[in-house]
């Protein structure tokens, strides 16, 4: 069995530590830290990346808030514009309804102050009326007639 | 005994398993006493470590943010590995990752260049995986005192076990605590030598079986093809194995239970 032949056990000890310790050397000293240089610059530059698109959707998200926001404010504006028109056309509404009655009131009272003039006038024209046919009547009747006591019995009457 | 099979084999079975096995002296060389040649197994580690080296540095090469395939592979080895350290020993074995990412990828770069014909497998000996397993084994063990000083002693006496029990348990903990590093390399070192031979021995099969006609040869054949494809599987699975159980010692040095 070759394994067994110690005569050869010394060289391949001895190169064995040299090669191994020259591949070690290589490996930890160079080979290694330039493998762990690009990872790490691989690993930052998606954290960075990340980080920016947490960054974008953030500010996406506060540009949605401000847009909501305005939307709501627009909206509550809009609301006071219309209600504050919708006042102010009652009012008005209000004022030439109220200012339409006086004056309909206004022409109300004249006509009724006409009538009752009207119908005083005419209510005197009917008591000389009656004064006269009752004059004519009793002077008929009886020959002659006090006027006085006609006008009395006519006042009377009309009372 | 593999020469006498290969000499008195004849034309039924001439090749030897484990010749594929033999540590072959490319250039001498020699550092003091010390034997240092440059064999057949310092060339697949250093191949190993080039492949490995090569491929982290051209993959991440470019930057890119968007990762190509090749990038993608050496991102996917960084993330795998640094999970399997989170997910067993926490934050804490952060600091491990070079040295885990280090032996998992040589052991993976091992065993695959294994899986090339003619090639040569390093983690099929047991003097390396025990070597790497040893280092570990002490290693993890400084550690545990270092962290915990005398009570990691405590590692060794599991919570809730009854009293009258304890004389039987803790020789137990010792013992199982001390054969890690053997079974750590053995586990490695068994696979890949038993695996590499299975398929030689089939690939011997095709040789004398094929010399009968293709008919008989093709049987072996289909079962070399499928067990290459289990190879390459225990290949990649037993450098997960030895970083995970790297990881669970560790994790087991820092918290303890």
């Amino acid at each position: 069995m070759p394994q067994l032949a110690f005569e050869t056990f010394v060289p391949q000890l001895v190169w064995l530590t040299i090669v191994f310790g020259f591949l070690y050397l290589v490996l930890a000293r160079v080979a290694l830290p330039r493998v762990a240089t690009v990872l790490e610059e691989r690993r930052d530059r998606i954290a960075d990346d990340l980080d920016q698109a947490e960054q974008f959707k953030r500010q996406t998200d506060e540009a949605i808030a401000a847009y909501e926001r305005a939307l709501a404010e627009a909206r509550a504006h809009a609301h006071e514009i219309a209600q504050a028109t919708r006042d102010r056309l009652n009012e008005e509404t209000e004022r030439q309804r109220k200012s339409i009655e006086a004056r309909l009131a206004e022409k109300i009272g004249i006509a009724e102050k006409q009538i009752a003039a009207t119908k005083e006038k005419a209510l005197g024209n009917v008591r000389d009326v009656a004064i006269e046919v009752a004059n004519a009547v009793v002077t008929e009747l009886l020959g002659n007639a006090d006027r006085a006591a006609a006008e009395r019995a006519v006042d009377n009457e009309l009372k | 005994m593999a020469t006498e099979n290969a000499e008195h084999g004849g034309g039924g079975f001439a090749i030897d398993p484990m010749h594929q096995f033999e540590i072959k002296t490319l250039f001498p060389m020699q550092f003091g006493n010390i034997d240092a040649s440059f064999t057949n197994s310092s060339l697949f580690m250093v191949l190993a470590a080039a492949a490995v080296i090569g491929l982290m540095l051209t993959g991440i090469n470019r930057r890119a943010m968007v990762p190509g395939r090749l990038q993608s592979i050496v991102e996917l080895s960084y993330e795998f590995i640094a999970n399997m350290l989170r997910d067993n020993v926490g934050t804490a074995g952060l600091r491990f990752f070079p040295f885990v990412f280090t032996l998992f990828t040589f052991i993976l770069a091992c065993n695959l260049l294994g899986m090339i014909p003619y090639s040569f497998t390093v983690t099929s000996h047991i003097i390396v995986t025990f070597a790497l397993a040893f280092f570990i084994f002490i290693g993890v063990t400084i550690l545990g005192f270092a962290v915990h000083g005398v009570g990691f002693m405590k590692f060794f006496v599991p919570h809730g076990v009854p009293v009258y029990l304890l004389p039987l348990v803790v020789p137990i903990e010792v013992v199982s605590y001390l054969t890690r590093p053997i079974s750590l390399s053995v586990r490695l070192f068994a696979n890949m030598m038993a695996g590499h031979t299975v398929l030689k021995v089939f690939a011997g099969f095709v040789i004398a079986l094929g010399s009968f006609g293709i008919a008989p040869g093709i049987v072996p054949l289909v079962f070399m093809v499928g067990l290459t494809g289990l190879e390459v599987l225990v290949a990649a699975l037993q450098a997960y194995v030895f970083a995970i159980l790297t990881c669970i010692y560790l994790n087991d040095a820092l918290h303890m239970h």
